[in-house]
């Protein structure tokens, strides 16, 4: 009864300088010097939580293993924060931030790009540099992969360390639509709605999925796609995007539920296509068939198709916060996340099926193998097929498109 | 001397956290959070919010579904105990509701549009053999532009809770005899019921109205499921920023949480505006005189117009069940093609969840359990009754808004360092557990007849001796049950987890949600169906165990 009382004290006292935040804290952002083996000593024994979206079992299984293997190895537990939304992590930090919780925070790593991983930056909530000091960090593809070390046209300064990459296609199933029916570029998009009205459709703006299927029409449409690596300013916004609006102008009367209503993710935008509702599902993952096919949420006759022009393609990312509790035992999975053998298991599209960020040229030759597959599935994209990625916009132009495409939907 | 501490210790561990955290969103909604490097007030973020595009819709939407909800509830529930009053059916049904009562929002929500999606459970019965549809037809029936299927989800669960409220409510009024009397002078049964009875106990029935109100003018789980998008409700649109990718979007946020403060205060303003300009008419009316045979079928058809919705609210459930067993299930087959356990399994494999989603709700509904009858006791010794002030305070956290606090005792939390731990989580649904659980009991409490407890003292029993070998034998069943009741409420709890687990506790309820997203319609369904079967086991307990104390217990009636 006591100690409900003293703790109800502190609450109460804390609650009436809750008014009274006072945070000052500067910049935090510091080279990661000490050598990988104290690293490893001082992450011995520690908790990792990785704060990454959970609304895919597939990667939630991945994750899982990953934390037996660190276990094992490191003796690092791991513990998945499954996220409805990155952004939510982001939301924690700066709600730590604001209670002065400098240090001992509850984000030791997050699953982040794009404009999650910019705000971080912007508002100096992230640890490091750090990526110098992991040792797989030397096998990451950078000249051949550009989006490995440049986000968003952004260059990373080692304050995140990268994952996987994933590259846009689009999902339909071969038992309902021919392939030589469906469209390859932004423009046939427009014919084919009009022909299949309601059958097609993508997750709201505001979601990542969402913004990318209006991005990837906008690299087609815009005038200049090359101004898109540039900052979006009022004029160029206006400019570039003009050609987009009058497209999704025309295709939205033609879209499921005729454009007024869009599912809120792509898992939920998946579900669609396997009830039957829709005939065409974007995605960010090439083996996102296969996967579906292997869980059972797909039809066995899923398949997916790329655009002639090629689609766009980025990076996936780990950071840790500057205030992370644990940040030598999330720098230890951060490199684990880059070993050979966790790449390839990644690679697999009976796992995960995202591309690794390794160039295989610089693995011995045991590690070489894991990344061969004897067979290829029929339900995965050939890397021609895919193309090269095209390199993702600035993420002004996401953030512009996503407020854009609300003010021209809000009712 | 403890026990006078019970009372103020119960109000502090609800307001406490209330009130900081309505502080912690007051502050950003008018530009301040120190930790952006924002100290000067500034009207800024309700310009940003005036200024979002849709935000009128958003308010509409809100607004209309909230009221409607709420109103058809009502209607719906009176109607159905005006024609049932006093009947067996009624007694057998007051049994049967808890159970409806216990299942969580967010499984219904999650059932309901299973059952009647383009691609749901309905269609597919009747696909493609009367309907000619081999593809589901592109028809808005969940998350409809006018949030009727959200309404829908809304009424199905409000409605068996404010049957059950008139129900114990009516048993403090003589029903039966007033009913005898009004029939003996030719009057039709159920429009005599809204005469005579309805007019006496409405009172004690207002305080779970504006309950229901308020938490259908501000949910924001159930509006993930069932609401449109595009724009959402204005729960929803607060909820989404909070999370956003921008944060500068904070402010308009918090501005938002306090708006909906504000439309929560105007609707439970205009729904007592409603009450008096009822009870004007309804005194009109009976003035008049009449005996109402013409208008007791209007309200028998409304009662079954209830029964309809519980109906629904089975079905809803089944699909679920459907779902968990599921291994294929396409469109347009009616049952699913392929049948497996392995969602189940998946499900049982994550028992951490599932561990800390009965933690929470077996420390919290205990913790409340034993607080509220601190608070009887108390007041039965010391001869104390709480004014009826002391209870509305009880009830803030169930007519404000979630999300005009939760962000802001997140804050609170992480500065006493306990933000992500059970005991965090477990405090912040002591908050909605206690006012429901105190609710639950008082009643059975007082009504205990006080000769009991005189006999003992009699017998030279100390008052603490009275207490564990009187009352609580004797009060086991409703104690039992306002511990099934806190415990299907925390259960059901979404926002408080979310934010006091700091993502690191998740419940089935925070898993079902995340999940209803998008991911595995048949994990889904186990997940719901998991967080469903809990609180009913729980219920189911609370009324086996005490008879068979009583069979331990020989001679006890």
């Amino acid at each position: 009864m006591k100690a409900m009382g003293a703790v109800l004290r502190d609450g109460m006292r804390l609650a009436a300088a809750a008014a009274l935040w006072l945070v000052a804290i500067g910049p935090v952002e510091a080279a990661e010097q000490r050598p990988w083996a104290e690293i490893l000593v001082k992450a011995r024994g520690q908790t990792v939580y990785w704060n990454a979206w959970g609304g895919d079992t597939r990667n939630n299984a991945y994750i899982a293993w990953v934390g037996e293997e660190v276990r094992r190895r490191y003796g690092v537990t791991l513990n998945h924060v499954k996220l409805n939304d990155t952004a939510e992590a982001v939301t924690r930090v700066v709600a730590e931030k604001a209670a002065g919780r400098g240090e001992g925070g509850s984000v030791d790593l997050i699953w982040i790009n794009g404009a999650n991983l910019t705000a971080m930056r912007t508002q100096s909530l992230l640890h490091g540099p750090f990526t110098q000091a992991l040792p797989n960090f030397a096998l990451v593809d950078t000249a051949g992969k550009p989006s490995t070390v440049v986000d968003f046209t952004r260059p990373v300064e080692g304050l995140a360390s990268p994952w996987l990459m994933a590259q846009i296609v689009y999902v339909y199933d071969s038992a309902r639509s021919k392939p030589a029916d469906l469209p390859r570029s932004v423009p046939a998009m427009l014919d084919w709605a009009k022909r299949n009205p309601g059958r097609l459709t993508h997750p709201t703006a505001s979601n990542f999925l969402g913004a990318t299927f209006l991005k990837q029409a906008l690299y087609e449409l815009a005038p200049d796609p090359a101004l898109l690596q540039q900052p979006a300013s009022d004029a160029a916004f206006e400019a570039a995007t003009r050609p987009l609006w009058t497209w999704y102008d025309a295709i939205r009367p033609h879209l499921w539920r005729q454009g007024r209503e869009f599912p809120e993710s792509g898992p939920a935008l998946n579900q669609l296509l396997s009830d039957g509702e829709i005939d065409l599902a974007v995605s960010f993952n090439p083996a996102e068939a296969v996967l579906g096919i292997g869980s059972g949420q797909l039809p066995a006759s899923a398949r997916v198709i790329s655009l002639e022009k090629g689609t766009i393609g980025n990076t996936s990312f780990v950071a840790i916060p500057y205030n992370a509790a644990h940040k030598e035992g999330a720098m230890v999975v951060a490199n684990f996340l880059l070993e050979p053998e966790a790449q390839a298991r990644a690679q697999d599209p009976e796992v995960i099926g995202l591309l690794s960020v390794l160039d295989t040229g610089k693995l011995d030759t045991a590690a070489k193998r894991l990344f061969e597959t004897p067979t290829r599935n029929p339900a995965m994209p050939a890397p021609e097929e895919l193309g090269q990625p095209l390199p993702e916009p600035h993420p002004t132009w996401m953030t512009r498109i996503t407020a854009e495409w609300q003010k021209r939907t809000a009712r | 001397m403890l026990l006078r501490l019970a009372p103020v210790l119960t109000l502090a561990l609800i307001l406490a956290p209330v009130g900081a955290g309505l502080l912690g969103t007051l502050l950003p909604a008018f530009g301040i959070l120190p930790a952006l490097g924002r100290s000067e007030p500034s009207l800024d973020p309700w310009r940003a919010l005036i200024a979002t595009p849709g935000l009128s819709t958003s308010l509409w939407l809100t607004i209309g579904t909230g009221l409607g909800a709420t109103a058809i509830s009502f209607m719906l529930a009176v109607a159905f105990c005006a024609s049932a009053a006093d009947s067996r059916a009624m007694r057998r049904m007051e049994r049967a509701l808890p159970a409806l009562l216990a299942t969580p929002h967010v499984a219904v929500a999650i059932g309901l549009g299973f059952l009647i999606a383009p691609s749901g459970f309905v269609v597919r019965l009747l696909s493609p053999e009367l309907t000619g549809w081999e593809r589901p037809p592109d028809i808005a029936t969940v998350k409809d532009p006018y949030g009727l299927s959200f309404m829908a989800g809304l009424v199905l669960k409000e409605t068996p809770y404010l049957i059950l409220m008139i129900a114990s409510a009516g048993s403090q009024v003589p029903v039966r005899a007033l009913l005898a009397a009004s029939r003996a002078m030719g009057h039709a049964a159920p429009v005599a019921w809204l005469k005579v009875v309805l007019p006496q106990i409405y009172g004690q029935i207002r305080l779970p109205v504006y309950a229901v109100l308020a938490f259908s003018l501000s949910v924001v789980e159930v509006a993930l499921i069932l609401a449109p998008g595009t724009p959402p409700p204005l729960s929803v649109l607060a909820a989404r920023w909070f999370a956003g990718y921008e944060l500068d979007l904070y402010f308009p946020a918090a501005a938002a949480a306090l708006l909906q403060v504000g439309v929560v205060l105007a609707g439970i303003g205009l729904w007592r505006g409603l009450e008096v300009g009822a009870a004007h008419l309804g005194s009109r009316i009976i003035e008049r005189g009449g005996r109402g045979w013409r208008s007791a079928g209007i309200v028998q058809g409304a009662g079954l117009l209830a029964v309809l919705a519980g109906a629904l609210a089975a079905a809803a459930l089944l699909t679920l069940v459907l779902w968990a067993f599921t291994q294929e299930w396409r469109f347009p087959d009616a049952f699913p093609s392929a049948w497996s356990l392995a969602a189940t399994g998946r499900l049982a494999s994550a028992a951490d969840t599932t561990g800390a989603t009965v933690a929470i709700a077996a420390l919290s509904a205990l913790i409340a359990v034993a607080l509220a009858l601190g608070c009887l006791e108390n007041e039965q010794r010391h001869g104390v009754r709480p004014g009826s002030r002391a209870l509305w305070l009880l009830a803030v956290p169930l007519l404000l808004p979630q999300i005009a606090f939760v962000f802001g005792t997140q804050v609170v939390l992480v500065r006493i360092g306990l933000d992500g731990t059970l005991a965090a989580v477990v405090w912040a649904h002591l908050v909605f557990v206690l006012p429901y659980v105190f609710l639950s009991l008082a009643d059975p409490y007082r009504a205990l007849d006080p000769r009991f407890a005189r006999i003992a003292a009699g017998l030279g029993a100390a008052p603490m001796r009275i207490f564990l070998a009187v009352k609580v034998p004797l009060l086991l069943k409703p104690i039992l049950v306002a511990f099934a009741v806190g415990f299907a409420v925390s259960i059901s709890l979404y926002l408080p987890t979310l934010f006091a687990g700091a993502g690191r506790i998740s419940t089935l309820t925070t898993e079902a949600v995340t999940l209803a997203s998008g991911a595995d319609r048949r994990l889904v369904g186990a997940t719901a169906l998991a967080q469903t079967v809990l609180p009913l086991a729980v219920y189911a307990l609370a009324l086996l165990l005490p008879s068979w104390f009583r069979r331990m217990r020989g001679g006890m009636r």
